[in-house]
């Protein structure tokens, strides 16, 4: 196979300028741009970047290879290419990439880390320039006329000296035979007219329509229908099943059993699903050392007496805090989370005797098709794999376990059939944002000065625990994406330790929404509040004082706190709360204004966000991305959480996991910083600093420290 | 199974089902009308709302029996060109993120403005709290509905 992620790029145009009718331009720009070097290699740096095609009728395509999962990565990274090439929008067409080696190279791991625009960036940029370079090549040819005459704008070529004009269209056939340029120019950023400016999302028209599609609505002849009773209990299994009553339900086809549950197939969705009622089954609890989360907390807090893992170590904290004046301590919980995405897990599958398609709302198209060919023994390139709009994904769709059911199903029924998960399954059979518990301790003088800085995180592992399938004993194991935000803490303080106590338990954990950073920030973000409170100075001058070195936190911090009018006069009532973190590149600070009533429920009014996440590409979807993490991030500071009884996830539907809701929802204003760093994520770095903001607003409102999460009113009633 | 003649986006159909299959799974399975979404099941989310009459109803709740002779109208009846004022005032807002709630949203404003051309936060706050948005598109909702409703009264 590593041959074929090699397509040598003279042949690779002609097969493909000679297949169409217009100029399809695939490319293979190396890392380090250095063709010759990566061309007598075999070629893992090798990732072809982007599809650029241009029509005879001047239609534009252009294709992404990321996931749209609401992120906006339909919209934000087309436009990075339009920019170089300087392309007219509205003639651009967006589709999704087929899953193949072209557009995913070997070892792609998915959208999501907020990468996407991050990654895309430089290559993108690339794509652009050298398709733009390539069309005024052909016009320069075509008119035989020097290129550096010719002037691309808005999807035509211009021969200033005579006035002649060529579109982009009328050069398709003349630009398919040029050769690749070895380099080209990018634009100087004072020129970008694309970039940093709204421009309306290409999905949107189809998203108010009604014809987005999704994999739920994938529609296939003789198609059927099918759920899975899954055991609900953590590490059980099935006893008996009893499907007698089931099989009699009109419509029922079949029921079996696959790795994972019940399947019950049915003419229709409804026929399925009432089979799947009638079932019978009973259960195997199997055994379970920690069956519900107070043992589970119970487990994390024994674990934190316990040595950790050193994941930071600056200077020397034991005896910083030996000399300090004083010690301040605190503990603070947060819960299991779902991700609760609108869409259910869902995917179509087609297995035939020779070849398999998915339709799939997938992050990780690579690795559906992988499992695909193994489970099916097909080579990859018989398996074809069509992502879908996503409905959501928010790191869940990451696992592509609801394939691999799918497939199973399919392969069993030698049928196209439709597995959906109903909400239920959903939010029971979720990969949890792991529940955590962490031990922060800080030496102060009485001078003001802050010397040591402690944090012990105690977490199960996501890489460590089920998601490779091999269960790393409870050791101290450094798993360093545990402490991401933990171990960056920007404060400077002279002696600082981290460290991170694994504590897994049989819960499935994985990604959600910013990762451990929701976590880490919380405890850090409450706890440099706690300090402010110890020391008497004002929450955000203290972080400034101890920012002086990170120019980037202090300008976000400054601006939201001006922005939200922070220290001055507010509404009667009202109480505000700071915070400021960095994570996935990009330096975000929130001030949240808030009251709390008589019943001690939390009402938040105003959210003010200041971002810098480098070279803004499209500041309206930086805005939606802003405004989205916080709502995630409130509904789990306020609302839901995700609890284990009797060895099984407790909430079931939205009326026991409840998430924000339209009368909840704050004002929030987003500012961004201008910035010609390289832009880096937004699909999450909103999402960390709004807890402790809120929680920090509610000390000012109440008195009361909240360590743990979600905020219980009952806590809170004066 | 029985047969059930319905009224959906102006047109006459006649679907064979279990009297009490809920709408939203006629829709899907049989009309293949897929711009109404599953979301809960339970009348909890939004994602499957229509119009029923006129007024905005759960169809993962409404059982085909009950709205046999109804008058039934789906985003994808909502308009012929995806230009009702309340879709139009959506793309103008860039509203939607994934999108997956989107027609459920719409469905739900649309009723809201029908009844009440002129709501303040209080209304439209009630009104829309029937429905979810993962994503947290709901200040953009809101600047929709006012948006639309602006341009309803004009119209
Ligand atoms: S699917 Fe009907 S209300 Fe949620
Ligand atoms: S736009 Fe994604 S759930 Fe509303």
């Amino acid at each position: 196979m590593p041959n074929k992620v090699f397509i040598n790029r003279r042949d690779f145009i002609k097969t493909i300028s000679t297949a169409g009718t217009g100029l399809v331009i695939g490319f293979y720009l190396p890392f380090k741009n250095n063709l010759q070097a990566a061309e007598s290699k075999s070629t893992i740096e090798f990732i072809p970047n982007i599809w650029v095609s241009v029509n005879p009728d001047n239609q534009v395509t252009l294709t992404v290879s990321e996931s749209e999962m609401g992120q906006g990565v339909w919209t934000s990274l087309p436009m990075i290419i339009a920019e170089e090439m300087e392309l007219d929008w509205t003639k651009v067409k967006v589709v999704q990439a087929p899953v193949d080696e072209y557009y995913f190279g070997r070892f792609d791991m998915g959208t999501g880390g907020s990468a996407s625009v991050r990654t895309s960036w430089e290559k993108l940029r690339n794509a652009g320039a050298v398709a733009k370079d390539m069309l005024l090549e052909a016009a320069a040819s075509e008119w035989s006329v020097a290129k550096n005459e010719c002037n691309a704008d808005s999807g035509y070529i211009t021969h200033q000296p005579t006035g002649k004009k060529l579109s982009y269209g009328e050069l398709t056939r003349k630009a398919a035979s040029i050769e690749i340029p070895e380099s080209v120019k990018l634009k100087d950023p004072n020129e970008f007219r694309i970039i940093g400016t709204d421009l309306p999302r290409t999905d949107t028209p189809l998203k108010v329509n009604g014809t987005a599609q999704y994999a739920m609505d994938v529609d296939l002849p003789d198609m059927v229908y099918a759920f899975i009773e899954r055991c609900p209990y953590f590490g059980g299994k099935i006893k008996a099943v009893d499907d007698r009553d089931a099989r009699n339900v009109n419509g029922v086809l079949d029921i079996f059993e696959i790795e994972t549950g019940i399947a019950v197939v049915g003419l229709s969705t409804w026929a399925a699903l009432q089979g799947r009622k009638n079932l019978r089954i009973t259960w195997d609890k199997g055994s379970n050392k920690y069956p519900d989360s107070g043992s589970i907390y119970k487990f994390f807090k024994n674990r934190s007496k316990k040595r950790g893992a050193k994941g930071r170590s600056d200077g020397n904290v034991k005896r910083a805090l030996k000399n300090a004046d004083t010690v301040v301590d605190a503990v603070y919980e947060v819960p299991f989370q779902a991700h609760a995405t609108m869409e259910p897990m869902n995917c179509v599958v087609d297995y035939r005797s020779d070849h398999c398609q998915v339709w799939a709302p997938t992050q990780s198209p690579k690795d559906a098709q992988k499992r695909v060919g193994k489970m099916t023994g097909f080579p990859i390139d018989k398996v074809k794999i069509n992502v879908t709009f996503l409905g959501g994904g928010f790191g869940r769709r990451a696992f592509n376990d609801f394939v691999d059911e799918g497939v199973e199903v399919s392969m069993y029924m030698k049928k196209p059939v439709k597995l959906i998960w109903t909400r239920e399954d959903d939010m029971q059979h979720d990969f949890y944002r792991p529940a955590s518990r962490h031990v922060l301790k800080a030496g102060l003088m009485k001078d003001g000065q802050t010397i040591a800085w402690s944090h012990s995180v105690v977490a199960p592992s996501i890489l460590f625990g089920q998601m490779f399938k091999y269960p790393i004993p409870f050791k101290d194991k450094l798993d360093v994406v545990a402490l991401a935000g933990a171990k960056e803490v920007a404060y400077e303080i002279p002696n600082i330790n981290v460290d991170y106590k694994s504590a897994n338990t049989n819960i499935p954990v994985g990604w959600w929404r910013s990762v451990y950073d929701s976590q880490n920030a919380y405890a850090n973000e409450c706890f440099v509040d706690e300090l402010a409170q110890t020391l008497n100075v004002d929450p955000v001058q203290y972080r400034l004082q101890l920012l002086k070195k990170s120019p980037r936190h202090t300008k976000v911090l400054q601006l939201s706190a001006k922005e939200a009018g922070w220290g001055k006069d507010i509404e009667k009532d009202h109480y505000q709360g700071v915070s400021c973190h960095a994570s996935f590149g990009t330096y975000v600070a929130q001030v949240a204004e808030v009251s709390v009533d008589n019943e001690g429920v939390v009402h938040v009014h105003r959210v003010v966000c200041a971002v810098d996440c480098g070279q803004p590409v499209s500041p309206t979807t930086i805005k939606a991305q802003m405004e989205g993490s916080i709502v995630y991030g409130l509904s789990a500071t306020l609302n839901g959480e995700i609890t284990i009884e009797n060895g099984a996830v407790k909430q079931s539907n939205f009326h026991e996991f409840e998430v924000l809701r339209m009368d909840q929802m704050p004002k929030i204003d987003v500012h961004i910083i201008n910035s010609s760093e390289a832009p880096s994520g937004v699909g999450e770095p909103g999402l960390p600093p709004i807890a402790p903001a809120v929680t920090n607003a509610v000390f000012a409102a109440t008195g009361i420290r909240v360590r743990k999460l979600p905020i219980k009113p009952e806590n809170l009633r004066s | 199974m029985a047969s059930f003649l319905i009224y959906i986006n102006g047109e006459k159909r006649q679907v064979k089902v279990d009297g009490n299959t809920p709408l939203l799974w006629v829709l899907r399975d049989n009309l293949k009308l897929t711009g109404t979404k599953y979301g809960c099941g339970r009348g909890l989310c939004g994602a499957c709302t229509v119009h029923i009459d006129g007024e905005a109803k759960r169809s993962c709740i409404t059982a085909i029996e009950n709205v046999a002779g109804s008058d039934i109208t789906t985003i994808e009846g909502l308009s012929k060109d995806g230009n009702h004022p309340v879709q139009k005032a959506w793309v103008a807002e860039d509203v939607p993120q994934c999108g997956y709630c989107q027609s459920g949203q719409i469905m739900t404003a649309v009723a809201l403005l029908s009844r009440n051309p002129d709501p303040d936060e209080d209304d439209i706050n009630s009104a829309m709290k029937m429905n979810i948005c993962r994503c947290g598109t709901y200040n953009r909702i809101r600047k929709g509905i006012i948006k639309a409703a602006k341009e309803m009264k004009n119209a």
